[in-house]
């Protein structure tokens, strides 16, 4: 295989630690059973592998208790049980321009179902002004949903701020976490956080096909409905959901060799440390956002500050196409990254860059300096090469 | 005659959650099937030295952990 340069993270983070593959062969090969189904030596592994990822989870992100983790497929999944779980007509609910389609399509049909929706404006930088909160609040506002850190510029949102904000005003917080979570430390209690959406194949480096919803103790769970019922291996004999954590949230059969794979993630990042990859990603950011604000014809967008936003970075060239750039890079360089909307509609009306979108390059864990310097070589030789 | 506890639960779940926080207090305890002629909604109990019920009892209160009852057996 040729060289691969992968600048596709914010979509989904390859390579991935071998722990989490090996993880996931011997769930298959030696484990492989249902967790919470039978009382087989087999099946109380299984269950005490799910039981584990809980804790970590919990751990990770300081939630006291780990069966307030509900496990779903996606951090797309756990952002509609959580908004169509909560919110009812006649409730109100606080989103920014920022929020990709996960957050944005269930609002909408939301408020098609009377739910009533405000969306704060992020110009010109992205960033949410807790003031407006103020502005903007209501007797019955519920709820305020905010995307942790753009899947488009990378601006990370002032969640601790927010978070205060709402709790001193009765509103709860719905944290997306789908490009923080693993990325940038994230403390529920500390930030105020009360129901944390998180999915496992991002830089939480699990497999796709994991995610959760960790619900926070300020979230009645009787007011938070399920999206779907059925076998929970609990309470057999009724025909009734019940009404307990996590299995009034868990129906049918988990998806245990992800769970696997992605507990031995999750060790992976506690034994590697989130603040470590945190600075590693920060440096390799803003050593790109340099190098791409000294190549002529390139215009980036977001704050040009690593400080303030993810390693997630936007940008366009001069007279040229970005799906083509996208092509270029692929075929001819091996270098991979996104082109487009990148499902954030509102993000690229707020950043001015609808409907052409951007480039982007999403850097990992895995990515280095060298790789780096490469993609910017390329860049200028593709531009050159025009010229 | 063997005497032994068991702590039954609403789910697996539950159960779980209390056999690591008992492992972390140093309480032995092991999951196994609940026995035929006790009702339970939850096909796994957990079981546990009768000697210890008073430390379950407060490990399980001090986490709010909702837990159906404890029986102590005979067999």
């Amino acid at each position: 295989m040729n060289r691969i340069i992968y600048f596709d993270n914010a979509a989904t983070s390859w390579p991935k630690p071998p722990q989490m593959i090996e993880a996931m062969r011997q769930f298959n090969g030696e484990i492989g059973a249902n967790s919470g189904r039978s009382g087989h030596q087999l099946s109380v592994q299984s269950a005490r592998i799910v039981y584990d990822t809980r804790q970590r989870l919990a751990d990770i992100f300081n939630l006291r208790d780990p069966l307030r983790v509900a496990f779903t497929l996606n951090v797309t999944e756990s952002l509609n049980l959580a908004l169509l779980g909560l919110l009812k007509p006649g409730d109100h609910v606080i989103t920014t321009s920022m929020e990709h389609n996960a957050v944005m399509r269930p609002l909408r049909y939301l408020e098609s179902r009377g739910v009533e929706l405000t969306i704060l404006s992020c110009i010109p930088n992205g960033v949410l002004d807790p003031d407006d909160l103020k502005k903007f609040m209501k007797p019955n506002s519920k709820l305020v949903v905010i995307n942790h850190a753009s899947n488009v510029i990378g601006t990370i949102q002032p969640i601790r701020d927010i978070g205060r904000f709402a709790r001193e005003n009765g509103l709860l917080t719905l944290i997306d976490t789908a490009q923080t979570a693993g990325a940038y430390p994230i403390n529920m209690e500390k930030d105020f956080i009360d129901l944390l959406a998180f999915t496992g194949h991002k830089s939480l480096f699990g497999p796709m096909g994991t995610g959760g919803l960790l619900i926070g103790e300020r979230v009645n769970a009787e007011q938070l409905n399920p999206l779907k019922r059925g076998g929970t291996g609990s309470y057999s004999e009724f025909e009734e959901q019940p009404d307990f954590l996590p299995d009034k949230f868990e129906s049918g059969t988990l998806n245990i060799i992800g769970l696997a794979g992605l507990n031995a993630s999750l060790e992976w990042i506690q034994s590697t440390c989130i603040e470590i990859i945190r600075v590693h990603e920060k440096v390799l950011c803003q050593q790109l956002i340099n190098g791409l604000q000294n190549i002529p014809g390139i215009k980036v967008f977001g704050s040009g500050d690593a400080n303030l936003q993810t390693a997630v970075v936007s940008f366009t060239i001069d007279g040229f196409d970005n799906a083509r750039v996208g092509e270029l890079l692929d075929e001819r360089y091996g270098v991979l990254c996104r082109t487009g909307l990148h499902c954030s509609p509102s993000t690229h009306k707020t950043i001015q860059t609808f409907p052409h979108g951007t480039i982007r390059f999403s850097l990992g864990y895995f990515n280095s300096k060298i790789e780096i310097d490469d993609a910017l070589l390329f860049l200028k030789e593709i531009i050159g090469k025009r010229q | 005659m063997e005497e032994f506890a068991v702590v039954l639960v609403e789910s697996t779940n539950q159960a779980m959650r209390i056999e690591h926080l008992l492992n972390l207090s140093g309480v032995k305890s092991k999951l196994i099937p609940v026995p035929k002629f006790l009702s339970s909604n939850c096909g796994n109990c957990l079981r546990i030295d009768p000697a210890d019920i008073e430390k379950v009892k407060f490990v399980v209160e001090k986490n709010k952990i909702r837990i159906d009852r404890i029986e102590i057996i005979q067999m």
